[in-house]
């Protein structure tokens, strides 16, 4: 948040007038143009994990050894936790081999995204635009729903969203509430939840980070202390977001391997 | 004063899954304490529900920003 920060500095010793609280368009930051079209910052993030997670995960395992050296270990550790702790937990021990690369793929992407918002040089959670979030969740949306209606045909899918032993008469209640569950709760939640813990955390950093530069730069001797509280109170947050970006990372996986299962399961 | 009552939209919306994350890790941890081995089984089905429950408060949050 560099640019804010900037921003902020000068427009607080310009106008000396009083805190101005971040908002919600300090996240956008085009870089090339503006408007409808510009290029923005996480898009560059974006590409920019992109390459990294290509680069490392080739090189690491390119020369695959037995013994593993550093840089492979650790993409053993990772590839494990999805694959037996997310996948084979979920999905069952029969067919959950295919469905490990996308969890992969989604929980690296997502693991990579979330940590460059406290990683100095980029210091911006992609995934704090609502546009990102929005993609992955789509992604899993299409591709929950396809498998469904692969296995058990598109009657058979639909039937199946009803839990079977019902009375008739409950139909009319349970049947609006499953669609609505399949087919607008989950996919708006999955993305709403990354998007807003990301976007929520990295605003909370923000506002402990500028206040206390405002309170130090602008306030009296007893501001000055508080500012400096705030500031190790943002060194704290940093550390908790870094295990909440973690969670967020593993709880999207974790819940598209869930509705993956949902829709390869028999019954409801 | 001035402000956004919306704000205050998100500290109620707050409240309800504030109470059910803490029940969902009272449990959890009880069940841990009384079968240890059971660890690892828990903790996905745990964070499963607190994912659900917090769902409600990220809506909150959102709502808050969207009616200003």
């Amino acid at each position: 948040m560099s640019f804010t920060v900037q921003a902020m500095a000068a427009s607080g010793s310009a106008e000396g007038g009083g805190f101005e609280a971040p908002s919600p368009a300090d996240f956008y930051q085009p870089l090339i143009g503006s408007g409808q079209w510009a290029f923005t910052r996480p898009m560059l993030l974006m590409i920019i994990s992109i390459i990294f997670i290509a680069g490392f995960l080739i090189a690491t395992t390119r020369k695959a050894a037995v013994v593993p050296g550093k840089g492979q270990w650790l993409t053993e550790q990772v590839y494990n936790f999805v694959r037996n702790s997310v996948a084979q937990d979920t999905i069952g021990s029969k067919e959950f081999i295919k469905y490990v690369p996308l969890l992969f793929s989604l929980f690296m992407l997502i693991l990579v995204n979330n940590l460059f918002g406290i990683i100095p040089p980029f210091q911006y959670p992609t995934f704090s635009r609502v546009g990102f979030p929005i993609g992955l969740a789509l992604l899993v949306y299409v591709i929950y729903h396809a498998i469904g209606i692969k296995r058990k045909g598109v009657a058979g899918y639909f039937k199946g969203l009803i839990p079977s032993g019902l009375p008739k008469g409950i139909y009319v209640l349970i049947i609006p509430l499953e669609l609505i569950t399949y087919f607008i709760t989950r996919p708006v939640t999955l993305a709403l939840r990354l998007f807003g813990n990301m976007f929520a955390g990295h605003m909370l950093l923000l506002l402990f980070i500028l206040g206390g530069q405002y309170m130090v730069l602008e306030g009296g001797p007893g501001l000055k202390v508080a500012g400096i509280g705030s500031w190790l109170l943002a060194f704290v947050m940093t550390v908790f977001e870094a295990l909440i970006e973690f969670l967020q990372a593993y709880i999207f996986t974790l819940l598209a391997a869930t509705y993956i299962a949902d829709s390869l399961s028999n019954e409801h | 004063m001035q402000g956004n009552i919306a704000i205050l939209g998100y500290g109620l919306s707050a409240i309800g899954p504030g109470v059910g994350i803490g029940l969902i890790f009272a449990a959890y941890i009880n069940g841990v304490a009384r079968n240890p081995e059971t660890r690892s089984m828990l903790q996905s089905i745990a964070i499963l529900g607190f994912a659900l429950a917090e769902a409600l408060a990220i809506f909150g949050l959102v709502l808050a920003f969207v009616f200003r």
